[in-house]
């Protein structure tokens, strides 16, 4: 079976739906038997009868629904764009409109994964050209020539100096057959009008002047504003509240207990709902007001005893400890170890981390006549839905969802924890309710980025080849079960590149939520990786690149007729290297002292991007070192087409400043179980003054299907610019943040 | 108690405690969602509105500490898209998730008024106080000094590297 990213999804069967509405339009939809495959989330995702996507009304106004959640990646105008050029209309005569969700109609509407663009691509291209072949249909049939005759462009059809509208045809095309989707022509690339022409996003105009689009600005009549008070420590359960009391204060209507499923020890996974206190009011302000004279007693649980101090203390034990698992051993690493002309060991960590989108959690539900209705930002509604029906104990079709814009993702919400919340609330307090969470709320009870320690050795031969590889990799979890999102993969690189490869693991126990954020894994592994391998060329007297790509080389070929093994396509990564290599003017510089670049790249989410960012080191005294990220070039390889190139550029950008936040300020500890960080102070994001003037993205076009961007950025800009900050300093920090080495933005 | 605003030009009277922060009586109580909550302790700008020209962050205006001054949010700098920084911002193309943008924006009219050839370095110092969590700021850059030149004042120092709306193969 091929990846997704060597080729595309292919729809195996399929053919179109078309479907009177009112007022007078037509929808097309795509009907398919769909493998969809989320790559690096599980199961295949099966949509047995999608349709509705496209609506061209009598005066020729064309509405195209965007199935999936839109959190800023932009995916709410590149989906369409797809539909559009295939339907040979103008950009500027669609109305692009958030479809409803209904997974059973749109296939998977989820956003996470950067799979938008990989599972996307050619379905949502078959839409288009499928409404295409029916104007035409219709336009033949009216003028009684062949189909085969008949052109389009901007909405019409066009036979021998005739012309029809989409409009005009719109009636008559709800009468004709379905296309066959195997059997349309789709356009040459060199054909696209829109695809690969910068679009403005579709909510730009909504959000430059002011219209409540978001989740947090849900309205309804009768509604109350919540806000709700959970245990500091995760799991705890409430014994007892002072809700007369709360009851009586300002603008609150109602205060009650809300009960989530019971907890016991220290899982690996905890429930989605937790124990809490509900205060509803006529603003949020009062709720908020109210919780400060909220009186608690909780019954704290077993994660009380959490401490990151602990948890760091526990990892050196472990690390001198056998491992308990070995997930990967290739070849002898002990022996290779003996015979290594040099042997370097390392010891990496990086910490727990807060997603922290602006827009904090919050979610609007009301339940009447037992139905359930909530409007939400979720990045993962179907989840959603199947746990409000579970944990409210009604029928999942009973639970009505509307998508609406989020102030971010970043994989906060790919967790549904806030929507069943206010699901929850809505349904014990009988009115409609939007539920807010306060910047505190959503920073003491994230599901963190998990932290984890890394000890790593390697060996070189005389030439200063690696010739083996070990990392002892400690997490958090119990057994064989990784917390989520805390696990490394076996494959992970350098795995495959070095003949003496072993990964082993161990794990202690957490008592506090993880998920994923943002390239998970790979935005903590490309810092520990890349960071070494810059140790390791050190070592061999190597450059950087140079070494990276000796290494690179010694991929071992795969077999004629055998499949592509997972992780790193050497050629591919060459690739990107060179090209970064090549614009940044890697080795070509003279630089003075205290001013250096420095590389990463990484495979992330079927991406291959190589990064270089030039820095300036200015050390005040031994422990304050002020940086300024000089320039940023980023090199991708993400297939053969950019779909929006405004927002590839865009997306690519920011995936890098967010890197460099992670790297500089960003840090979650726990003591007694509690989160000890409040608000933005306290886990610090790259303001405009610290960020580099400029960031080049250059992309590498190569006969690959195209694939996502919301993650794969991210992760080498670490190690790009830990590595220059040793080159420019020779400091060398192995320990995320670089706040915590004396380390801040100039 | 009773509190009389000038939010966009149009006088409401508003029933609310007078240590009820600006923003919450704008969204929750005049329906003005424009104005987002972020931080709630000044720290990320995403409540910047205009009180008498200048701009502060709504979360931590009191209503009481409003008083008569005139207030102006993003609605008010032009209903239709129209001010130079709301045109600048669409077509540079700036926002992701959007969320923040408003502050931005806010921070930027509020600059160009008092500065309409601000240097790179100006916007920087200007804007230093609104977080975008999607990194757009180059783009932001960009914008504020696309919306000088719209507004007729020209510019100086350019900002490079943002990119925006360049087609490519």
């Amino acid at each position: 079976m091929k990846r997704i990213e060597e080729k595309p999804m292919l729809e195996r069967r399929s053919f179109l739906k078309i479907s009177l509405l009112a007022g007078g339009g037509v929808m097309f939809g795509l009907t398919a038997e769909h493998q969809a495959v989320a790559q690096g989330r599980g199961a295949p995702q099966v949509a047995p009868d999608p349709h509705n996507f496209i609506k061209v009304a009598p005066d020729g106004t064309v509405t195209i629904l965007a199935k999936n959640p839109e959190v800023g990646q932009g995916v709410k105008t590149m989906l369409p764009m797809l539909i559009a050029d295939e339907l040979d209309v103008d950009w500027k005569q669609c109305k692009i409109e958030q479809a409803p969700f209904d997974e059973s109609k749109y296939n998977m509407q989820s956003a996470g994964g950067s799979t938008a663009t990989p599972v996307n691509f050619m379905p949502m291209r078959q839409v288009g050209a499928a409404g295409r072949a029916l104007f035409i249909a219709a336009a033949a049939k009216t003028w009684s020539v062949p189909e085969s005759e008949c052109t389009t462009s901007s909405g019409r059809v066009m036979h021998q100096g005739k012309s029809l509208s989409y409009g005009e045809l719109t009636a008559k095309v709800a009468e004709l057959p379905a296309p066959n989707l195997a059997t349309l022509k789709l356009k040459d690339p060199s054909e696209y009008k829109i695809i690969g022409h910068s679009q403005t996003q579709i909510d730009l105009h909504d959000i430059v002047t002011g219209k409540p689009i978001f989740a947090i600005d849900m309205k309804l009549p009768g509604m109350l504003h919540a806000s709700f008070e959970r245990c500091p420590v995760l799991g705890g359960r409430v014994v007892s509240a002072n809700l007369d009391d709360i009851r009586k204060l300002p603008g609150v209507k109602q205060a009650f207990v809300v009960k989530g499923p019971d907890v016991q020890g220290i899982p690996t996974s905890y429930p989605a709902l937790v124990d809490g206190v509900a205060i509803l009011a006529d603003t949020w302000w009062q709720a908020q007001q109210a919780r400060r004279a909220l009186k608690v007693q909780w019954d704290e649980g077993a994660a009380a005893a959490g401490s990151s101090t602990a948890f760091a203390q526990k990892a050196a034990e472990l690390s001198k400890q056998p491992p308990q698992r070995t997930l990967r051993n290739d070849g002898d690493v002990d022996a290779a170890f003996k015979n290594a002309a040099k042997v370097v060991e390392a010891a990496y960590s990086y910490p727990f981390i807060s997603h922290a989108p602006l827009e904090p959690q919050g979610a609007t539900a009301r339940f009447e006549n037992s139905k359930m209705e909530i409007w939400t930002n979720s990045q993962q509604p179907g989840s959603g839905r199947r746990q409000v029906a579970q944990i409210l104990g009604i029928p999942q079709d009973d639970v009505v969802l509307h998508m609406v814009r989020g102030g971010g993702g970043f994989g906060r919400r790919l967790t549904n924890d806030y929507m069943i919340e206010a699901a929850a609330i809505a349904k014990q307090a009988g009115v409609p309710v939007k539920l807010l969470w306060s910047r505190e709320d959503d920073m003491e009870h994230d599901y963190y980025r998990p932290g984890g320690f890394q000890y790593l050795k390697a060996g070189l031969d005389a030439s200063g080849k690696i010739v083996a590889w070990q990392n002892h990799f400690i997490s958090y979890g119990e057994g064989e079960n990784f917390v989520a999102s805390g696990a490394l993969q076996p494959f992970e690189f350098p795995q495959r590149f070095v003949p003496n490869y072993a990964l082993h693991s161990s794990v202690q126990p957490l008592g506090l939520r993880t998920g994923a954020l943002r390239a998970p894994t790979s935005n903590a592994i490309a810092f520990v990786i890349h960071s070494f391998l810059d140790e390791l060329a050190q070592a061999a007297g190597k450059d950087a690149v140079d070494f990276r790509m000796d290494l690179l080389n010694q991929a071992p070929a795969v077999p004629a007729g055998g499949s592509a093994p997972p992780g790193v396509n050497a050629e591919r990564m060459k690739g990107v290297l060179q090209l970064a290599a090549e614009k940044s003017g890697w080795g070509k510089k003279t630089y003075p002292k205290g001013t250096a670049m420095g590389i990463g790249f990484h495979f992330s989410h079927q991406g291959y991007f190589a990064e270089v960012a030039e820095v300036t080191v200015t050390s005040t005294g031994a422990n304050s070192h002020k940086v300024k990220v000089n320039k940023v070039w980023i090199a991708a390889d993400v297939g053969s087409q950019i779909i929006n190139p405004s927002g590839a550029d865009n997306i690519c950008q920011g995936g890098v400043i967010d890197g460099m936040s992670e790297l500089m300020n960003q840090k979650i500890t726990i003591e007694k179980g509690r989160v000890q960080q409040t608000n933005f102070h306290q886990h610090g994001m790259m303001r405009m003054a610290q960020a580099p003037p400029e960031i080049e993205v250059h992309y590498l076009k190569t006969a690959y299907g195209p694939t996502g961007l919301g993650e794969p950025a991210l992760p080498p800009i670490l190690p790009a610019v830990a590595n220059a900050i040793f080159n420019a300093s020779g400091k060398r920090v192995r320990s995320l943040p670089f706040s915590d080495s004396g380390f801040s933005w100039a | 108690m009773a509190f009389k605003l000038n939010v966009n030009g149009r006088t409401s009277t508003v029933d609310a405690p007078a240590d009820m922060p600006l923003l919450w009586a704008l969204r929750d109580i005049l329906d003005l969602r424009g104005t987002k909550y972020g931080c709630g302790i000044g720290q990320c700008g995403a409540c910047t509105v205009h009180l008498a020209g200048q701009p502060v962050r709504a979360c931590i205006t009191t209503l009481e500490m409003v008083k008569d001054r005139p207030i102006t949010t993003l609605e008010g700098l032009s209903p239709d898209g129209t001010h130079p920084v709301q045109i600048a911002w669409q077509e540079i193309d700036v926002a992701q998730c959007g969320y923040c943008q408003g502050g931005q924006m806010m921070s930027a009219a509020a600059l160009l008024v008092r500065n309409p050839k601000p240097s790179d370095r100006d916007i920087d110092t200007a804007l230093n106080g609104n977080l975008c969590r999607c990194g757009t700021y180059l783009r932001i850059r960009a914008a504020v000094h696309k919306a000088a030149e719209l507004a007729g004042a020209g510019t100086t120092t350019r900002s490079a590297g943002a990119g925006a709306l360049r087609d490519r193969e």
